[in-house]
């Protein structure tokens, strides 16, 4: 879920930069947490994605029991490497499993709030068709001819859909990514196993180590 | 650290065992996994082409391939880590060589270190915060050869600190006069980290 906050202290982000959560009980213990931004930079207001995990310490806190009017503590923006404006340049890959979108999304909105013409390649993996995050916004944002959005679902399907069933690997990549010599700058997120192999591929297809900006999250890996 | 802010309706799970609670250092929570993070691709340097150095304000320098490496004394390490990204792992198993033993016979005047990496990856440390028992480079963890997303073949490790002060894919360590941020503190990170004081950024 979308959890939108409103901070008049709150100076904007870096599009892939994250905020630190901070809830303080009436006896003064403290759980923290780290949330990938999804919204466009923006003064005032940060949208964060919300996975619920089942028994989780606060992830149940923020997607139940949070009502309009509530406050949070923030820490943030941090993170100083998994970002991208403008000036990086591009062409763009992002690739993204489940809520590891988050941090693309952000660069996604960010690039069409500038008018931006580099290409962009999203590649988002999810189980399926309904638990793709930001469909219809994907859906939207594609119509730019500059912007391709190819989803793959790897856990379930209806049987008109004809795109990818499978989880991301090399071949997927390649046909998808076409040519690292085009000097693509690559950016992935999602769980750590997703991650490992989509960089290890874009490795092994010839992108660049430096060129490929990983940033994995989520319920942890083993 | 009690301040004024509450969280309305929240009630968190608190640390029944009072002898684990402490040694979670604050703001992190214990996790039964073992999470990867990372900026970039898992470099994969094959053993053959592995080497360690000491290097540096050094005297001398030093250099062990993969199998001078793994002929050193070797130790069981059992330590908890914490993560700046709010986990932590209690009763750590690793097997390392102490970074006590690499710097035996060698003199040096500088004060301060920077570990260097396969894939460019750097963290700067004050060396006494390497000596005296307190640092090991890792080769193998819960009693198998250390995975690449873990940072195989070796990397450091400085359980006392932040975890992302404990290296990965580490090939050496650089020791210097004086302190020169690594690749995180150089994007914000605290030049220390210690979990205990909570320095997760500059100006903690």
């Amino acid at each position: 879920m979308t959890l939108r906050l409103e901070s008049d202290a709150w100076p904007g982000h870096l599009p892939g930069q994250h905020v630190d959560v901070r809830l303080t009980a009436e006896d003064g213990y403290q759980a923290q947490r780290s949330y990938s931004i999804a919204s466009a930079p923006a003064a005032g207001r940060l949208d964060l994605i919300i996975e619920e995990i089942a028994d989780g310490e606060v992830s149940p806190y923020l997607s139940e029991e949070l009502r309009p009017g509530d406050r949070l503590e923030l820490r943030g923006p941090i993170g100083g490497y998994f970002t991208w404006t403008e000036a990086n340049g591009g062409p763009l890959l992002l690739v993204g499993g489940g809520s590891g979108v988050a941090p693309l999304m952000s660069m996604l909105r960010y690039r069409e709030t500038i008018g931006s013409a580099i290409p962009a390649t999203l590649l988002y993996s999810s189980r399926s068709w309904d638990e793709i995050i930001f469909r219809e916004e994907l859906e939207r944002l594609s119509t730019d001819p500059a912007v391709r959005v190819i989803h793959t679902l790897t856990r379930s399907h209806l049987d008109e859909w004809n795109g990818y069933t499978r989880r991301i690997d090399a071949a997927m990549l390649e046909d998808v990514a076409g040519s690292p010599e085009q000097g693509r700058l690559a950016y992935v997120c999602g769980p750590t196993p997703l991650v490992e192999n989509v960089a290890s591929a874009l490795v092994s297809i010839g992108y660049p180590p430096a060129r490929v900006k990983t940033e994995r999250f989520g319920p942890t890996g083993g | 650290m009690v301040g004024e802010f509450i969280s309305r309706g929240f009630h968190g799970r608190r640390q029944e065992d009072p002898a684990v609670a402490g040694r979670i250092p604050p703001g992190q929570y214990l996790t039964p996994d073992f999470p990867v993070l990372s900026a970039g691709p898992t470099p994969h340097t094959p053993l053959a082409q592995w080497d360690f150095a000491i290097r540096g304000a050094v005297q001398p320098t030093r250099r062990w391939t993969w199998d001078e490496f793994r002929a050193l004394p070797s130790e069981s390490i059992i330590v908890d880590i914490h993560c700046v990204t709010k986990w932590s792992k209690l009763d750590t198993v690793w097997e390392g060589v102490a970074i006590d033993t690499l710097l035996d016979g060698v003199e040096t005047d500088g004060s301060y270190v920077t570990a260097f990496c396969d894939g460019g990856y750097t963290t700067n440390l004050p060396l006494a915060d390497l000596v005296d028992g307190k640092a090991w480079v890792a080769f193998a963890y819960g009693g198998e050869p250390l995975a690449p997303e873990h940072g195989g073949p070796a990397r450091l490790l400085v359980p006392h600190l932040y975890f992302w002060k404990s290296a990965k894919w580490v090939r050496g360590l650089e020791i210097m006069p004086c302190d020169r941020p690594g690749f995180w503190e150089s994007l914000g990170y605290h030049d220390y980290g210690d979990p205990w004081r909570e320095q997760r950024y500059q100006g903690d």
